[in-house]
């Protein structure tokens, strides 16, 4: 027995020996190919939390690599790696992209905490990174490689704040925060301060409540907020929990209108929160009966023929940064980072499939914000605000 | 705070409590026998909804019928387990086994996203669990009230089968002294495989539940209700059914309790766990009910 199992242990060890060489050998051949390359680096969730908008984000990448397969005559390879959801593999990634891979471009993340925490590798690697639905202004704060093809927070809890106040028409708001998500809690922030503002009442916000990354019950918070007397719920975060804040909600007999941001737009969250997901109103992106640019339609065209069905806007942000980091590439003439930085520095009126993007000083987008509700088990288009021009 | 918010807050404190409850018998019952911590008891229950799962989406039975496979298959996975990952190392020193628990939790965690995959599923709610009953002004759902009922016939049956059979009495026997029943004629493989089985049915009824109230599933949505029944466990008194029941209510009622109380403490409601473990480890290391044994683990 003994001895049958030390062979067998053996067998597994030299299997894994010869697994290990076989893919370290895929690995040379791909590192130098007979045909050049320019390598695109793609760091976004695959597994974890944020899978479902990380596979959202790739599926536009991977289409607009399909639609444009070539820069400066030579063919983009992606190199996509999992974050998975996860701030200290998100900055392991990073540093596998840079070091390993040496992308010269890297795409992505679903996710600002995720960004944030690899963005001080591209910083340090000198490495430019396009930010796909990244929208906490920290992520290109103080980084001369990050740039990103969304709005930020600012104007999206301003315009959430400002929907709350004169659509809604509340004047008390309950939040509830995802405590480890910098995007959570940067956007409560910032629509706590234009929701202030607004209603002129230091406390229009009765109940802030908290919740850690993959909580499951948040029966004890929605109860609290029951009892706060708020006219409305502000629950930005991650789409499992939120989705699931919903179904309590519904099941605890709150009938308050849900407010949350961008990264509600998933099919999840109306398959996990189902009929509790109607009525739940949020900001977004872009919306595929706003026709933006001649991009779009291009856009919409390829993925419906593709799909079949309508794309989410974080799939068109996705699209969006491929073809920004194509653009830099050629303009820039080289693929070499310094240079894609300095081109990808100087983008203006860029048209991109969600809008034309501009990068101001910081490398943020200034663009105009959708907002959506769910409606029959779909999103639904509602309104477009505009950005504000400072 | 009025009455009927608290009633609330205490409704959905047992239903959470109730929850636990069941997982935690499972880490007590194969301490109790093995002295063993089966660290992939968590990932036993994540595949316990998973089967549920499946067995309503792809094979389209009813709903009883997918419950009732997904505790058969989960109960035969958990002496599979035993089987291939503890049994061959029975003899080595306890450490050996207790790592090969942590790698057979990796094994099905990483085998889950590969096969399962990493996106979140919906687990379907059959229209009767759903619906809400409002008595004045506190809402609970049907499963909210399920849960409990559920819990309580599970440990009424387990208690049974613990006191009142045979093979129950085989059980006992062994986790008092492993070696003497051995030498009584007690099958000890069998003793073993059948407190793996019940073990893991009770993560399987909790698991399900668990589906039927928070209806989410990931592969790894097994890792924190695993350590907190663990908790539940150890707070009760690891090896003692009773304490870990009194340890996952303990922890689900304190864990609303701490969100109800202050809503600025909410982010804290995981740390309550960790913290109230080591106050008891401090405190009374053998658990509320747990026996004094001069035996160090």
């Amino acid at each position: 027995m003994k001895r049958k199992l030390s062979l067998l242990l053996a067998l597994v060890m030299v299997f894994s020996i010869v697994a290990i060489g076989c893919s370290g050998g895929q690995a040379t051949t791909s590192g130098e190919p007979k045909e050049e390359v320019i390598k695109i680096g793609v760091f976004e969730p695959l597994t974890g939390a944020n899978a479902a908008g990380g596979a959202l984000e790739i599926e536009g990448i991977k289409l607009a690599n399909e639609m444009y397969p070539t820069v400066l005559g030579k063919k983009v390879e992606l190199v996509i790696l999992d974050n998975k959801s996860d701030k200290v593999e998100a900055a392991n990634a990073a540093t596998r992209l840079v070091d390993q891979d040496k992308v010269p471009v890297v795409l992505g993340s679903w996710g600002s905490g995720l960004s944030i925490a690899a963005g001080a590798v591209y910083k340090e690697a000198g490495v430019p990174a396009i930010g796909t639905s990244c929208t906490n202004p920290l992520v290109t704060l103080n980084n001369d490689y990050y740039f990103r093809v969304c709005f930020i927070d600012p104007f999206q809890g301003n315009v959430m704040a400002n929907y709350a106040f004169n659509q809604v028409k509340v004047k008390k708001v309950a939040f509830i925060i995802e405590k480890s998500n910098d995007y959570s809690v940067g956007l409560a922030k910032f629509f706590q301060d234009t929701f202030k503002e607004l209603t002129g009442d230091q406390n229009s916000v009765v109940y802030t409540g908290y919740y850690n990354t993959g909580d499951q019950d948040f029966t004890a918070q929605l109860t609290g907020i029951k009892e706060s007397g708020a006219e409305a719920i502000f629950a930005p975060g991650n789409f499992t929990e939120s989705a699931l804040i919903m179904k309590q909600a519904k099941e605890l007999g709150i009938t308050l209108p849900i407010l949350g941001g961008d990264t509600w737009e998933t099919p999840e969250v109306i398959d996990i929160a189902g009929g509790a997901a109607e009525g739940v109103v949020f900001s977004t992106f872009f919306d595929p009966n706003a026709k933006l640019t001649g991009e779009t339609s291009k856009f919409l065209e390829a993925y419906s023929k593709k799909y079949g069905k309508e794309p989410a806007a974080v799939t068109a942000l996705g699209y969006d940064a491929y073809i920004l980091a194509l653009n830099a590439i050629e303009r820039a003439g080289k693929a070499e980072p310094q240079a894609i930085r300095d081109a990808l520095a100087a983008t203006k009126d860029f048209p991109g499939a969600a809008g034309t993007v501009t990068l101001d000083v910081n490398g943020d987008a200034v663009k105009s914000a959708v907002i959506k509700t769910v409606k029959g088990g779909k999103f639904t288009y509602l309104t477009t605000v505009e950005p504000i021009k400072k | 705070m009025s009455f009927q918010i608290f009633l609330q807050h205490l409704v959905n404190g047992i239903s959470l409590g109730s929850l636990y409850a069941l997982l935690a018998i499972g880490y007590t019952m194969v301490y109790g026998i093995l002295r063993l911590i089966n660290f992939a008891h968590g990932d036993i229950f994540m595949l316990a909804t998973y089967i549920a799962f499946y067995s309503i989406t792809s094979f389209l039975l009813p709903w009883w019928a997918a419950f009732l496979i997904a505790i058969i298959l989960t109960s035969a996975f958990g002496i599979i387990l035993e089987r291939a990952a503890y049994r061959p190392l029975r003899s080595s020193p306890r450490i050996s086994i207790m790592i090969s628990a942590i790698g057979a939790s990796f094994l099905i965690e990483n085998l889950g996203i590969l096969i399962f995959g990493g996106r979140p599923k919906a687990f379907p709610i059959a229209p009767i669990f759903s619906h809400v009953v409002v008595i004045g002004n506190v809402s609970i759902s049907v499963v909210t009230m399920i849960i409990p009922i559920v819990a309580a016939i599970a440990l009424i049956i387990l208690n049974y089968i613990i006191n009142k059979t045979k093979t129950g009495m085989a059980m006992r026997a062994v986790s008092k002294d492993y070696d003497a029943a051995k030498l009584m004629g007690i099958n000890i493989n069998y003793i073993i495989s059948f407190t793996f089985a019940a073990g893991s049915a009770m993560a399987a009824i909790g698991g399900i539940l668990w589906g039927l109230r928070y209806p989410q599933l990931i592969p790894l949505m097994g890792i924190m209700p695993g350590l907190k029944c663990f908790i539940a466990a150890v707070i009760g008194g690891i090896g003692n059914i009773k304490g870990a029941v009194l340890g996952g209510f303990i922890l689900g009622i304190g864990e609303i309790a701490i969100v109800a109380s202050s809503p600025a403490l909410s982010g804290y409601r995981d740390a309550f766990a960790f913290v109230l473990l080591i106050v008891i480890l401090l405190v009374k290391p053998t658990g509320l009910l747990g026996q004094n044994s001069a035996e160090k683990v």
